[in-house]
């Protein structure tokens, strides 16, 4: 795969703002229905005026430093041009030269399991087109019905250098992105749209094919393994890749050529003279100083303060909600065994619930913890009750301890079965003293009946050994 | 200059049918407008930092606070097709 070159070009929606970029209509639009979140200004009608969204700048400024780039001390507004429904002025107020942040850089986690650094070109602000509906499928529509509602909306497109060797590295700086505007609180990564990406893709050597409008990081992986497979199908062939624009169809899987007669000069750029400039440099530092620790740094920490290996701590601090969550657990319960509990047992749960975290309560994972740390649970007790909880069935981690009957046998109760189970075995008892430290086992297995599983397995071996040695 | 293929590409951009006999007459004015506009070239700008803008004004923002939108009925008004509470435009790719 060395030979494929991808560069993203990632629409983000700073959905955490109230309002949208140039007007007062709420962003708060999902689930509501079709132009119902509109105004003159975003409806593009004539005599309105745009006016910028103060703490949208803020948020962009926030991003482009947390991506690691230069803030222009001087940025402003252009009207990008072109004549689609998704746009009722006619044009898009973006940004061109000048754009709020350049050269930046994160690390991303490579497919050779190292860490790769990928260069960000720019982050610029822009408003958020409307939202078509074709009745049918793109290709076929009869006519196109529009939504404005998504009209407006702050959004900030995030480039990258055409550092990303597959789709799977893509896949790892989306993800990688998503969490870093989380942790940063300006983007809600759940909403329906909230990231949109274009993805340019060659084969080294040849010429490139931009894929629009991706949503879903899914479809992002599958349609760049789509467009490489179709590229090398041409190269093999002898035929030469056309610059071009595509589409990606996510209910056949495959990109299509939308055959645009749309050339980035036709886009006539100019200066929106609706708006003033943006002199901004003087909001940096202090911008700078609210950053919050972002997740490399969190990590780094996690692995420091709790002793954790590098893996959980990765794991755990992939989601700010999930970092958060940890931590409350760990602070009074160990830190080390609340992070495997997290990270390798309930993530997973969640998981395949198709569950977030905000589904489980920290309280809850503590108790659990405590109780495994004190012994009182076995770890298969512990699987049962986090299960429970998912399940609703139960909502109190000692209830459902009683009502599963998971407490771990006593002591006594324990001891007692090895006894027997050593007095009842006879014949295993006389092969493990001619040489068989196997036939134990065979009596672990009747004390694990006896205790209906409450006992801890290892532990039971050990007293099984004593037991068998004593006698 | 400005050819007839430029004014027809030009019309399908600006999604505005141009009948046959109008293009030569565009070609004419849309050459006899840059002309015009190629007087300035005519001026000394050696040393002159590029200039954007007229007014001098910068950092013009509203807060980020939410207002009532306008109605449904509103927003449709002036569309000349709708459907379902959408516009309804013709079927482009």
């Amino acid at each position: 795969m060395e030979d494929v070159i991808i560069g993203l070009e990632v629409h983000v929606q700073l959905n955490r703002l109230k309002s949208k970029m140039f007007c007062g209509c709420s962003t708060a639009y999902h689930n509501s229905p079709p132009n119902s979140h509109t105004c003159p200004v975003c409806l593009g009608l004539p005599g309105s005026l745009p006016v910028i969204n103060k703490k949208a700048v803020e948020y962009g400024i926030k991003v482009g430093l947390a991506l690691n780039c230069k803030i222009e001390e001087e940025t402003f507004f252009y009207r990008k041009n072109y004549y689609y429904p998704d746009l009722p002025k006619g044009f898009q107020i973006s940004q061109y030269d000048y754009p709020l942040a350049t050269n930046g850089h994160i690390m991303i986690l490579g497919d050779d399991g190292a860490e790769r650094n990928i260069r960000i070109n720019r982050a610029h602000m822009e408003e958020d087109p409307g939202r078509l509906v074709h009745a049918g499928t793109i290709d076929k529509a009869k006519y196109t019905m529009v939504d404005y509602n998504r009209c407006g909306m702050p959004l900030l497109e995030v480039v990258t250098e055409p550092d990303l060797t597959s789709p799977k590295e893509a896949r790892a700086f989306l993800d990688k992105l998503k969490s870093i505007l989380e942790y940063l609180d300006v983007f809600d990564g759940s909403l329906e749209g909230s990231m949109r990406v274009d993805a340019n893709i060659s084969l080294k050597g040849g010429d490139r094919s931009e894929v629009k409008n991706i949503s879903g990081f899914k479809g992002v992986e599958k349609a760049l393994s789509y467009e490489i497979t179709r590229q090398k199908n041409l190269k093999r062939r002898n035929i030469k890749v056309v610059q071009e624009t595509r589409h990606f169809d996510e209910i056949r899987n495959v990109t299509v050529s939308i055959r645009s007669k749309v050339g980035a000069h036709d886009y006539r750029y100019f200066p929106e003279a609706d708006l003033a400039v943006l002199r901004i440099a003087s909001w940096v530092p202090a911008i700078k100083s609210t950053l919050p620790e972002l997740p490399d740094a969190k990590r780094e920490r996690f692995v420091a303060q709790y002793s954790l290996a590098d893996d959980h701590a990765k794991s755990l601090t992939s989601e700010i909600k999930l970092a958060n969550f940890y931590e409350t657990v760990a602070k009074t319960a160990s830190p080390k065994l609340a992070a495997v509990w997290i990270a390798d047992v309930l993530k997973g749960e969640l998981n395949y619930r198709d569950l977030s975290i905000e589904s489980f309560r920290a309280e809850h994972m503590t108790e659990i913890v405590q109780m495994l740390d004190n012994s009182q649970i076995t770890e298969d007790g512990a699987v049962q009750i986090i299960r429970a909880l998912l399940d609703k069935k139960g909502d109190s981690t000692s209830k459902i301890v009683t009502a599963l009957g998971l407490g771990k046998a006593e002591d006594d109760a324990v001891q007692k079965a090895v006894q027997e189970a050593v007095a009842e075995s006879a014949a295993a008892v006389a092969d493990y003293r001619a040489g068989s430290e196997r036939a134990l086992n065979f009596i672990v297995g009747m004390v694990m009946k006896k205790t209906r599983g409450k006992a801890d397995a290892g532990e039971v071996h050990r007293l099984v050994k004593a037991e068998v040695e004593r006698v | 200059m400005i050819t007839r293929e430029d004014v027809e590409h030009i019309s399908w951009l600006a999604s505005i049918k141009i009948e046959d006999e109008e293009k030569d007459k565009l070609v004419e004015q849309f050459n006899s407008i840059l002309e015009y506009f190629h007087q300035l070239d005519e001026v000394d700008t050696e040393n002159v930092q590029p200039t954007y803008r007229v007014v001098d004004l910068a950092n013009i923002f509203r807060e980020d606070e939410a207002f009532p939108s306008i109605s449904l009925d509103q927003a449709l008004q002036n569309a000349p097709r709708r459907e379902d509470g959408y516009f309804k435009s013709p079927r482009i790719v």
